[in-house]
């Protein structure tokens, strides 16, 4: 599977060149975003901060005046840990395919810089990827199934202007062009540069086996340049977890397999005052 | 309209509510005729189901009048009289194209709170909790019937509404319990609970052939009517269930055991207070007494089927006699679309008269009274109807 050269894996555009740019480490890219793929760090915060100060500590006594050997030693592992720290990434992690960085994205979404949130599910449709993509294509639908989007108009040359809002919420509204279209394989778009939002999105869309229908991964990342505007987009999301891409998928399965989405809201319920007998 | 609301704990009283409305194009909206309280209905009325809400409309086994369909709704019209399914199931997605009704993909709108309990999540159910859908149940004047082109059947004029409601829930349970069985001729089938699903497991496994089926109760209104099928019974109370059931088999075990218990079981073995101090510390939430009995009792290579409910967590459940003696489990919530038409048949042959289970009746109003009564058996009580 992996070789294959249609896999819409492999088509993936990254929407953002430009903020790829700003990473200097950004050449493997192998765990990539859509949006900035950023250098492979697996080292917490905390864990880069104590790297840091223990390794110029040990740096600090290894390349002190009396230079006996098992001092030398210590300053080298002094400047790894501190080289290690500095850069976020871990040799030994990377080895056995573990971390300490991986459960501090919710804090980005308040912190300055580089906020982003990145979501992704996948789900299996029974129906084929030409009618999956057909149904996703038509953004307008998007409000269907897609949270807090209340609606999508579609201008020409794959450009879309979205309009957004948690219930209760602000309006935001920013427009988006879609970067590749490859029907029944993949969709992948993002808002327009100088957007209040930034977001990304892709959807892939692979057959399943047997006569199981389509398997679905749908990838969406908010991103913001700056503190005002993480704030904003915290506004309208919420939390990574309170924005449940995999209830858009799951809504977006319901629509396309059984014509419209299961729901309860709007039906009646009891009220202790109402209850005739005690 | 009226209908039956929980409110917590032992506490459920009919409250006036807004009647339902239409919300999607495949509902339906029904007009109950006759609707019953089922035994699972008390593991939500004894408090061991989360996620319920106060002001829930209760009730999963129901049948009525069609008031009007949604704009999708093609096989049904206002007036058709109807027996629902009490699992929702939209007919299309993968489970249901293969007649795994009840683990439908699509029906159940909390469908992220439930897989984050048990991994994915399965069809909703009428009145049983927002993990399972949250939908309003049956125990009420009217009823919103969602996907109701593939749910309701309609009941031939022939049957009364006591002969048609079972097929809602528990004969189809029953006899998928019995169906799980694998029955070939020969066989013996022990039955652990002889409450309203244990009545149908009973009868299903012997129209399926079993040689002989022995029940297992303390109940004498509910051995009696056990017995009245024509089967042996046991007397947990006054037994040794597993030594009993090895002799009655000269020697080898019944060949399938149904546990109708489920997670509430009554039990004065060292396991049974074991598994009371636990649920009541809240560091277990199901008490599997008949369960391993269950186990225990059953020959080598046979089947346990298990119909009765389990909603979290068992301990000391004995899986190395499980696996020592190659048993096979077969469990879940019943796939009633794939049984309501052929049993409705059956019915219709007069094969079964389902009406045989109902000992009491009182009108909708009296709700509260009539779960205190089935919840404590008083009066021999085996299954209430409630009339709206």
């Amino acid at each position: 599977m992996t070789s294959n050269e249609d896999a819409p894996d492999a088509a993936i555009a990254d929407p953002f060149p430009e903020d790829a740019a700003d990473d200097a480490d950004a050449a493997d890219g192998t765990d990539a975003g859509l949006l900035h793929p950023g250098p492979d760090v697996n080292v917490g915060h905390f864990e880069r901060a104590a790297s840091i100060t223990l390794g110029a500590a040990l740096l600090a006594l290894g390349f002190s005046r009396r230079r006996a050997p098992a001092r030398l030693v210590l300053g080298l592992v002094g400047g790894y840990l501190a080289w290690r720290g500095a850069s976020g990434h871990c040799a030994l992690y990377d080895a056995l395919d573990t971390g300490s960085a991986e459960d501090e994205e919710d804090e980005r979404l308040d912190a300055g810089g580089h906020d982003d949130v990145s979501m992704e599910a996948a789900a299996t449709i029974a129906r084929s990827p030409d009618e999956v993509y057909a149904f996703v294509r038509r953004l307008a639908e998007a409000p269907r199934y897609m949270a807090f989007v209340e609606s999508v108009e579609e201008g020409e040359g794959g450009r879309s202007r979205w309009r957004a809002r948690r219930p209760g919420g602000e309006l935001f509204e920013w427009d988006a062009e879609i970067l590749e279209d490859v029907p029944g394989r993949l969709l992948v778009w993002r808002s327009e540069p100088g957007s209040l939002v930034h977001h990304a999105g892709a959807l892939r869309l692979q057959p399943a086996p047997g006569d199981r229908g389509t398997e679905v991964r749908l990838d969406l990342e908010f991103a913001t340049p700056g503190a005002p505007l993480a704030r904003a987009v915290a506004r309208l999301l919420g939390s990574a977890e309170d924005y449940a891409v995999d209830e858009d998928l799951r809504r977006l399965k319901q629509i396309l397999e059984a014509g419209e989405t299961a729901t309860t809201r709007g039906q009646p319920q009891g009220r202790l005052e109402a209850a005739s007998r005690t | 309209m009226k209908a039956n609301c929980w409110f917590g704990k032992h506490d459920v009283r009919v409250c006036e509510v807004p009647d339902p409305q239409l919300l999607n194009p495949r509902d339906a909206i029904v007009r109950v005729s006759l609707t019953a309280i089922c035994g699972s209905d008390l593991h939500l009325y004894d408090g061991h189901v989360p996620t319920m809400q106060e002001g829930d409309i209760l009730g999963h086994e129901f049948m009525g009048e069609v008031v009007s369909v949604g704009s999708a709704v093609e096989n049904l019209k206002a007036g058709d009289r109807v027996v629902v399914p009490f699992a929702i199931s939209c007919g299309r997605c993968f489970y249901c194209q293969r007649g795994l009704w009840s683990l439908c993909d699509n029906s159940n709108p909390n469908a992220g709170l439930a897989a984050s309990v048990n991994g994915f999540s399965c069809a909703g159910l009428f009145g049983y909790s927002h993990m399972m859908g949250g939908y309003a149940g049956g125990q009420a004047e009217m009823v919103r019937v969602p996907f109701a082109d593939v749910g309701p059947v309609k009941v031939p004029d022939g049957l009364a509404d006591d002969q048609a409601l079972f097929l809602s829930d528990i004969f189809p349970t029953g006899y998928m319990a019995a169906e799980n069985c694998g029955i070939h001729p020969g066989d013996v089938v022990a039955v652990w609970g002889c409450g309203p699903v244990g009545q149908f497991a009973i009868r299903s496994a012997l129209l399926l052939g079993a040689e002989r089926v022995i029940a297992v109760d303390r109940e004498s209104a509910r051995l009696a009517m056990a017995g009245r099928a024509g089967v042996d019974v046991i007397d947990f109370s006054v037994e040794h269930v597993t030594d009993r059931l090895t002799e009655m088999t000269g020697g080898r075990g019944p060949d399938a055991c149904i546990d109708c218990v489920g997670l509430e079981a009554y039990g004065r073995s060292p396991d049974a207070v074991y598994d009371r101090a636990k649920t009541t510390l809240m560091l277990a939430s199901d008490r599997p007494t008949a369960l391993r009995q269950a186990v225990k009792a059953c020959r080598k290579g046979g089947v346990v089927s298990i119909p009765g409910v389990y909603g979290g967590f068992v301990d000391k459940l004995p899986l190395g006699a499980a696996f020592a003696k190659g048993l096979t489990f077969k469990m879940g919530q019943t796939h009633v679309h794939r049984y309501l038409r052929p049993l409705m048949q059956l019915v219709q042959e007069g094969k079964i008269d389902p009406s045989f289970v109902i000992t009491h009746r009182l009108p909708l109003e009296f709700a509260a009274e009539a779960y205190d009564l089935f919840k404590h058996k008083r009066d021999g009580c085996v299954k209430v109807v409630l009339t709206p």
